[in-house]
């Protein structure tokens, strides 16, 4: 029949020749190929030794800020917590007590804070909605763990240490 | 016979067998590391330096696996599968000459546990034997997937057991000994018998990787078709006798393959070398020399397994009994004109 977009090509199947019969040399071939990559380096990056380099924007585990004088950013206002859309953010609010002041930077702070690694899809969207710039995912990965419960970071694993340390 | 002679005897036994399961354990290593680097990878790295303790947790792991033995299996003969095939996979190191005789003293120590004149014959027999392990064990499993894989190994076994026997017809005409002590002798120096027989050898050797079931004819236990093929239901150290038959199997052919035509402990300068160190060394080096060959025969092995894919099943057939078969009788009527013209 007639192609009508003069784009067919008629493949022509030769019959193969006697050395391509034999597959001998076509295996001496494929052998000298993989002989290459023998010497090769590998490409394995061994992980918990040696780690890729994380891009620039890349998003890891989040950290609560501290201020210039080492005070705790979060007012616990959730808005975080609203903007996740996965949900992974819960926090309890608390007011700041006299004597406090060097430690919470607004009359009111989170007393506790916990996001939910399994449940984070570390799209970013805390630290865009934070008022405060007090979220950051500027953190490695998370490392695995063996329990469910484990993977509910509080405020001890996820608020930056101090300045004079 | 002295007591001291069946002590040398009794002591080299014991040496041959440790040496070749150590050997095959480190076969398992060196499979999963060549064929990380074949394929731009690391390779185990986690047990010990550069992961050299990988074996010895593999084996730990096999013997603390639970046992399992199917409700609708045959119980005896189950056992019997496993058993049958390393056995069948050692025996066969007993007429390989690991090297020439030493000197101590007075006293010749010949570095072969035993040079009976049929010495072929019997890696022969011990060869096919093998497949018995495999078909009882396939057999034995009432899976139509063993049974299956344990079919396909028994009839790949006997299709290239034929060619097999006509290449080695073929040395039998050059060397005129069956004897393997012999055949080795005779390749004094560089006199290799792969130069008088390259197409032998190259049939002998595709020979050997069917008799083995390694790539590019692993058909018995094919993955992809058979689930696991004749070992499917095994399990534990059962499952591992089997997988060390293989490699066991690998360090065997490799060194009949350098006994029969790549000279065996013979390497050129041999004598010189063996003027200069003594009587002791020199067949040492000599036995170094022919383990080399053997590694380098595993290596290949490993190479072919990471570069070529398996054979379809009339694939196989069809190489086996219309191509090996006639190229080598056609070789064994080629060597004997050579023999007769030329000699």
């Amino acid at each position: 029949m007639e192609s009508l977009s003069n784009k067919k090509k008629q493949l022509e199947i030769k019959p193969l020749n006697f050395w391509e019969r034999a597959y001998l040399p076509a295996i001496v071939k494929g052998l000298s190929i993989t002989l290459k990559h023998f010497f090769k380096k590998p490409v394995t990056i061994k992980y918990p030794e040696e780690k890729r380099e994380f891009s620039e924007n890349y998003r890891g585990m989040h950290s609560l800020k501290r201020d210039e004088q080492g005070r705790e950013r979060c007012t616990a206002c959730g808005l975080c917590a609203l903007s996740c859309p996965a949900e992974a953010i819960t926090m309890t609010a608390a007011e700041r007590q006299k004597g406090e002041e060097h430690l919470y930077r607004e009359e009111k702070y989170a007393a506790v804070y916990e996001i939910n690694m399994l449940r984070c899809i570390f799209c970013g969207l805390c630290e865009e909605a934070c008022p405060k710039e007090a979220i950051y995912l500027d953190g490695d990965i998370i490392p695995s763990d063996y329990l469910r419960k484990d993977f509910i970071y509080g405020k001890d694993k996820l608020v930056e240490s101090p300045l004079n340390q | 016979m002295e007591l001291a002679d069946i002590a040398i005897k009794f002591g080299l036994i014991i040496v041959i067998f440790a040496i070749s399961l150590v050997v095959a354990m480190y076969s398992t290593y060196a499979e999963r590391k060549i064929a990380a680097f074949f394929q731009d990878r690391v390779g185990p790295n986690r047990a010990g330096p550069f992961g050299i303790l990988q074996p010895l947790a593999d084996g730990a792991k096999m013997f603390m696996k639970e046992e399992i033995i199917p409700t609708n299996a045959t119980g005896f003969l189950f056992i019997v599968g496993p058993s049958l095939a390393i056995l069948t996979a050692c025996i066969g190191s007993a007429v390989i000459p690991w090297g020439q005789n030493l000197v101590i003293g007075d006293r010749t120590i010949p570095l072969q546990v035993t040079d009976i004149n049929v010495g072929i014959l019997y890696i022969f027999g011990v060869v096919s034997l093998g497949v018995y392990g495999v078909m009882i064990g396939g057999w034995a499993s009432n899976n139509k997937y063993s049974l299956l894989g344990a079919i396909r190994a028994a009839s790949q076994n006997i299709s290239y057991e034929i060619s097999m026997g006509l290449s080695i017809i073929a040395l039998l005409m050059v060397t005129g000994t069956l004897s393997l002590g012999e055949i080795a002798a005779q390749q004094h120096g560089w006199h290799w018998n792969v130069i008088y027989q390259p197409l032998g050898f190259l049939i002998f050797m595709i020979c050997a990787f069917a008799e083995t079931n390694r790539t590019p004819f692993d058909l018995p236990e094919c993955e992809t078709e058979l689930v696991g093929g004749y070992h499917t239901e095994y399990s534990s150290m059962k499952l591992g006798f089997y997988l060390f038959a293989e490699y066991i199997n690998m360090f065997i052919s490799s060194a009949v393959m350098a006994t029969l035509y790549w000279g065996g402990y013979n390497y050129p300068g041999m004598d010189w070398v063996a003027a200069h160190v003594g009587p002791v060394i020199g067949p040492l080096i000599g036995t170094i020399v022919l383990f080399g060959k053997i590694f380098m025969f595993i290596f290949f092995f490993m190479w072919v397994r990471w570069t070529i894919p398996r054979f379809r099943y009339d694939q196989l057939m069809d190489l086996g009994w219309k191509t090996l078969i006639p190229l080598a009788i056609a070789n064994i009527v080629l060597t004997g004109i050579f023999i007769t013209f030329f000699n």
